[in-house]
């Protein structure tokens, strides 16, 4: 495969897929089931308004989506409650299969909806968007919809407010040009192909999630592509310009606890596959300092990136979706 | 829903269960109440806002949907008869810059963000109503003419509203302005009314002998003083709002630069009238002494009217409150009304629900009221639909 060729092919902007009402005749044809999942953790500023807009443009006036959940990771504000309010399903992730206990982190969520949802596609949209628009979710469907051998679909944000040149630089967030795109450059050349590997808004068909684990933490994402790209190739994923989106910023610290947990889930990934030999036993700890006047302290991190195995293998999931 | 009427009062029996009823839009009102306020839309610059009401009336099957050589955005719900017409209004633009975050932040109970009530709302009602209408199954005898207005605020002097009105051939029976805040406005009548700005300009020049002496801020405090000295009558109610004052640059600079924006109410125009031919001659009286380059011009104006609070029309209004239990806070108005008024058309502007901080970039409207507010417009319409609103001939 030549990685031009495939940005060429597999790099679409959401503009193309502006007739919403073409695409679900295509979805009823197929006959899709599409569930949208919000992963939530105390997000009462935002996730009102991603309901309202999802369940109002592509649910009331077009029916592209069949049912839009909240997971929640236990939200201490009203989160769940405004959820409701607008007409949401809402989950709370420890009352999903809690045979397997409660872990924390986004991609506990995400696994979890795999199971309680029912979606032939599953589209993950994160609740912290300000200028959330229906293109968040129809954008990244429609590549799954018109295309069947595209599987894993991953949002990228690209829109210069004013540039006067031809050429103008673009690319991921912080961890993403500093940690991601260098290790995917040593260990995944053709994975850098992706703009923005660890956007979180991305659709997935079910026969792909089913089939690939989840790390809980900050890996997730970085996890989910190599898994895919191993599984299925660089063909079944494509990625698409959802324009600007605007959400709040990180502390540069907290860039560093993500950074760290996507290293460890990186590392093993790459030690499993074979691509790295076999590596020491990885500390959970990160260390950062903080100061108070003259003096220098280290403050330790816990930060545990387990994995949930592979949703097919769990005989819950075989019963409730009928798999042999 | 029933929507042939033999008297009011039938309309009235309808209204406890209206706004309960009208909770079931709430998903399609909200959404287009955040696609419509955060595309910006400052006056002279609504185009894009209008363009996305004028795509919801597509959707929604109106005809002639268009916009004119205003901007303006417009669309019709046809009637069973051809003849008869009501015209229904909100403004587009919104008092913020196209650079101010527009962002809307929705909670359980409220919603929050630049112009949500001023008037995004009421652009979001009309976007709406279509899909009322058709989720109650209400068809009504008049066509409904769904107009986004361009260029209402400020120096936009209702530009937009006047141009469809000159130009238009439609017949109207009767207007309704739709604007977000309050529940329970009531405008019917409008003041005579003109907003002035006043610049005061002096040479770049510094004079180091004058400097604490002379500046454009001190020649312009001698403008305010002299139009604070305009004895101003309690009856016609007349007043002079100084709205808004810039000038200078920094603590130690001579100022070269002021301004001064005010608006001058009365329900009398002669008095209004009056008070532009002393402010014109305060400028006079004033520039000499303080070589300043002084200029007056006005920005916008209203000429008063209004129809009778004994109009069926407004008794319609104030029955339909009183049966919501809202209370009617009936005031002049500025607005779209006033256009509509003036021209000799029955028309009343109505708000729909409460608001705080309006014109801050934290204004912020209450959810719940809305579906009162709804209500309350929807039981207007039906009222003069069925020519309950009409005077005896």
């Amino acid at each position: 495969m030549n990685l031009n060729d495939w940005i060429k092919n597999n790099t679409i902007h959401h503009s193309q897929f502006w007739d919403i009402k073409k695409l679900v005749e295509e979805k009823e044809k197929q006959d899709l089931k599409i569930s949208l999942c919000l992963p939530t953790l105390n997000e009462e500023k935002t996730i009102g308004k991603e309901i309202v807009m999802f369940k109002s443009e592509l649910m009331d006036r077009y029916p592209l989506l069949d049912e839009i959940a909240v997971i929640d990771s236990g939200s201490s504000d009203s989160t769940c409650e405004i959820a409701k309010t607008f007409g949401a399903d809402v989950y709370l992730s420890a009352d999903i299969l809690p045979q397997y206990g409660e872990k924390k982190g986004k991609g506990e969520n995400l696994w979890k909806a795999v199971y309680e949802l029912t979606g032939d596609i599953i589209v993950y949209v994160d609740a912290d968007i300000k200028n959330i628009h229906p293109r968040f979710a129809y954008g990244l469907v429609a590549p799954l919809i018109y295309r069947p051998e595209v599987h894993y679909v991953k949002a990228f944000y690209d829109r210069p407010l004013a540039f006067s040149q031809g050429i103008r630089p673009s690319g991921g967030g912080r961890v993403t040009e500093i940690l991601t795109r260098p290790l995917f450059s040593l260990f995944f050349p053709d994975l850098t192909g992706l703009i923005q590997p660890l956007s979180g808004e991305y659709a997935v068909r079910r026969e792909v999630l089913d089939k690939i684990p989840f790390p809980i933490g900050y890996g997730v994402e970085t996890s989910h592509l190599i898994d895919v790209y191993e599984k299925w190739g660089m063909e079944a994923i494509a990625q698409v310009d959802l324009d600007q989106r605007v959400h709040r910023n990180q502390e540069t610290r907290d860039l560093g606890k993500m950074a760290f947990g996507i290293l460890r889930t990186f590392l093993y990934r790459a030690e499993a596959l074979g691509v790295i030999g076999k590596l020491p036993e990885l500390s959970t700890m990160l260390r950062q300092f903080q100061a108070s006047d003259e003096t220098f302290e280290q403050v330790a991190y816990e930060i545990v990136e387990e994995e949930r195995q592979p949703m097919i293998e769990l005989p819950e999931y075989r019963e409730k979706f009928g798999i042999e | 829903m029933k929507t042939k009427f033999s008297n009011i009062d039938e309309i009235m029996d309808l209204l406890p269960a209206l706004p309960g009823q009208l909770t079931g839009i709430q998903e399609t009102l909200i959404a287009n109440l955040i696609m419509l306020s955060e595309i910006p839309a400052p006056t002279f610059q609504e185009a894009a806002r209008v363009k996305l009401l004028l795509q919801r009336m597509d959707e929604c099957g109106l005809h002639n949907v268009s916009t004119d050589e205003a901007g303006n955005g417009v669309g019709i719900i046809q009637g069973k008869n051809p003849k008869r017409n009501i015209l229904l209004v909100a403004h587009a633009d919104s008092v913020y810059s196209e650079k101010a975050d527009h962002t809307l932040s929705v909670r359980a109970d409220e919603i929050i963000g630049p112009g949500v009530a001023d008037n995004s709302l009421g652009m979001a009602a009309l976007a709406t109503l279509p899909s009322i209408l058709d989720m109650l199954d209400i068809e009504l005898d008049a066509n409904l003419i769904l107009l986004g207005s361009t260029k209402g605020l400020g120096r936009g002097n209702l530009d937009g509203l006047r141009f469809f009105m000159e130009n238009n051939r439609i017949p109207f029976e009767a207007g309704i302005c739709v604007e977000g805040e309050k529940l329970g406005r009531l405008s019917y009548t409008a003041e005579g009314m003109f907003r002035g700005l006043i610049t005061c300009k002096l040479p770049e020049e510094l004079e180091w002998q004058r400097a604490g002496q002379n500046s454009a801020i001190i020649a312009l405090n001698d403008v305010i003083n002299r139009i604070l000295e305009i004895p101003i009558p309690r009856r016609p109610r007349t007043s002079i709002v100084l709205g808004a004052i810039r000038g200078g640059k920094s603590f130690n600079v001579m100022a070269t630069q002021s301004s001064l924006r005010f608006e001058v109410r009365s329900q009398n125009s002669e008095i209004v009238q009056s008070i532009r031919e002393r402010i014109d001659s305060i400028i006079a009286d004033v520039a000499s002494p303080h070589n300043a380059d002084i200029e007056f011009s006005v920005v916008s104006s209203r000429e008063p009217g209004g129809i009778d609070v004994g109009h069926p029309l407004v008794k319609s209004c104030r029955q339909v409150m009183e049966k919501l239990g809202v209370q009617p806070t009936i005031r002049p108005s500025m607005s779209e009304v006033s256009e509509l008024i003036a021209r000799g058309l029955p028309a009343v502007a109505l708000g729909l629900t409460e608001a705080s901080n309006l014109h801050d970039l934290n204004e912020t409207i209450r959810i719940k009221p809305i579906y009162t507010g709804l209500a309350q417009l929807l039981a207007v319409l039906l009222a003069i639909d069925g020519g309950f609103c009409n005077e005896p001939e």
